[in-house]
């Protein structure tokens, strides 16, 4: 479908709409349901350079239209994804967006390094915002110097465009995204979950076992578009959006604020088929709204951005 | 095969108190292969509540193209799921994970124990009369709380024989389940259990010896696998990276394989 064909940096999408990572483990699950090469990208689960368990359960804890999660990036580690799960995925007709995470500033160089080598995967997810492990995760990302200064490291070794994954859990997201930018970022991605944290009637304590947790759904999908609608005007560099995407609308929402390709994250969790179900849905919706191609979508909402008073410290 | 499914409404009444008795009708009921499986439900049709609920099923019918759950409705999901009238439509996601291994008990060598707690009972039910057509007669002691929240007496004291407990003693005999499987003259060789965590652990302490498979019960997201909520670790590696998610690893895990 011509009208939905977008062009990233290292990616060829034969559509706009991907599931996002953390939602969609490595496809095998979904493989079950739909044919994955009717995906535009599949951005992976988060690797690190050593397996990881997780944090204990329960990991999840349902809110108002959304949930929480504290998952704590449970991976099978580099050499187990590279091994068998990325040779798995090129079976289908899809570019793979690689989220690598770590604890430190070598953590993400290592995984950058030998994944961004691995045929299929066509971009980096840099995941500077995951909100549920102690070290690294979040803390690159909630300041500008260090998140520019990994976005650098990571730069220099991955063969190919890295986009960065930002944090919702910050004052000014516009001062990351100009950081990240600077420090040679292709893309971004946005947003992460925002904290957040539930207790339970009973006990009077946290539901998660962690404390506190990621919070994802449609709850949170103003807050994406108001994030992407601020920085989509202030960087040169394309977005992906996610953030509480389900319907057909949503994606439109989405461009409008300022991104070029969207992911769907939680929705995946309620409705196996939301993906393919969106992507059949876009052109008619396209036509219906008068454009003849995605991408005009893109900031329609800009222009008097000047005028809108952003909240800032 | 998972499938979704909008499945017709036959049936629901409530049973003891909270708990439901919910029948339904589709396609996807010639995909349940094993009792203990589950399905998710999506129990409103918005965003409240946003996630799926799983519901073991209680009895599978094939020939109707209808299946039976229990469940007790304790939450907003189960409560909206409580209230669906007969000829209404359920959203339902279908049949997951891995039931109770029938292969594993022998008609005539084995003498088998089914251990319910709760709302762990129903799934037991199909276990039961999947036993019985392989001609083994099981015997079951089911617990619950109070009197009020007991269910399914006579249809499992037609299987075969049925001890109830209650916590607190008001019907049966008052204790655990533990107590009464303690009384009884029979060597079990085989045992299936499915109820809370600390039913599950207290028998994998007594009887984890034996062939014991015990379905465990957590939190979960996706219920597909996808979401690494319901992890636990295996019982050889109990503080590394290896796993097994309980939805679809499991439900039913043989005793000694993840931690509970």
């Amino acid at each position: 479908m011509k009208s939905l064909e977008i062009r990233l940096p290292g990616l060829e999408l034969k559509n706009p709409i991907m599931p996002a990572s953390g939602c969609f483990g490595f496809g095998r699950e979904f493989s079950q349901f739909y044919d994955l090469s009717e995906l535009g990208a599949i951005m992976i689960k988060a690797t690190t350079p050593v397996p990881r368990f997780g944090n204990p359960t329960p990991r999840v804890a349902e809110t108002s239209a959304g949930m929480l999660n504290a998952i704590g990036l449970q991976n099978p580690g580099l050499d187990k994804v590279i091994g068998e799960e990325l040779p798995w995925l090129d079976s289908y007709d899809v570019p793979i967006i690689a989220n690598i995470a770590g604890s430190q500033i070598d953590d993400y160089t290592e995984v950058a390094r030998k994944i961004s080598n691995a045929p299929n995967v066509k971009a980096l997810e840099l995941n500077i915002s995951c909100p549920n492990v102690k070290e690294g995760g979040i803390a690159f990302g909630t300041d500008a110097d260090v998140a520019k200064s990994v976005t650098r490291a990571v730069k220099e070794v991955s063969q190919v465009p890295v986009y960065v994954k930002l944090s919702p859990n910050v004052t000014n997201i516009v001062e990351i995204a100009r950081a990240v930018e600077d420090g040679g970022a292709d893309g971004l991605t946005m947003i992460n979950t925002l904290l957040g944290m539930r207790l339970d009637l009973k006990t009077g304590k946290p539901i998660l076992a962690n404390g506190s947790g990621g919070l994802s759904g449609p709850a949170i999908k103003p807050v994406a578009i108001r994030m992407i609608h601020e920085v989509s005007q202030h960087v040169s560099i394309p977005i992906i959006g996610m953030g509480g995407i389900t319907t057909v609308e949503d994606v439109i929402e989405f461009f409008y604020a300022g991104a070029s390709a969207v992911a769907v994250g939680t929705a995946n969790f309620v409705d196996p088929f939301i993906c393919p179900k969106i992507i059949e849905e876009l052109p008619a919706m396209l036509e219906k709204l008068g454009y003849d191609h995605i991408s005009e979508c893109t900031g329609r909402s800009w222009g008097k951005h000047e005028q809108i008073a952003y909240h800032r410290a | 095969m998972i499938k979704q499914e909008e499945m017709k409404v036959i049936n629901q009444k409530e049973i003891a108190q909270s708990i439901y008795e919910l029948t339904l009708e589709g396609e996807l009921v010639s995909e349940m292969s094993q009792p203990g499986q589950f399905v998710h439900i999506k129990t409103g049709n918005g965003f409240e509540p946003l996630l799926r609920r799983p519901i073991s099923i209680s009895s599978i019918n094939p020939g109707k193209k209808q299946f039976t759950m229990i469940y007790r409705a304790e939450g907003k999901g189960t409560e909206l799921l409580s209230q669906k009238e007969i000829e209404k439509s359920v959203d339902v996601l279908g049949p997951m994970g891995n039931g109770f291994p029938l292969n594993e008990a022998a008609a005539g060598s084995d003498t088998v124990l089914l251990v319910g707690g709760g709302i762990g009972v129903p799934p037991l039910y199909e276990l039961s009369k999947r036993l019985k057509e392989k001609g083994i007669t099981a015997t079951h002691v089911l617990g619950f709380q109070a009197k009020e929240h007991v269910f399914y007496e006579d249809e499992f004291t037609k299987l075969g024989e049925t001890y109830i407990v209650t916590a607190d003693g008001s019907y049966g005999s008052q204790g655990f389940v533990t107590d009464v499987i303690r009384d009884l003259p029979k060597d079990f060789t085989v045992i299936y259990a499915c109820g809370p965590t600390p039913m599950l652990r207290a028998l994998e302490i007594e009887y984890g010896h034996k062939k014991l498979f015990l379905s465990l019960e957590e939190r979960m997201g996706c219920g597909i696998g996808a979401c690494f909520a319901c992890v636990c670790h295996t019982a050889d590696d109990p503080t590394g990276s290896s796993y097994k998610k309980v939805c679809s690893d499991g439900p039913v895990f043989r005793s000694g394989e993840v931690v509970i």
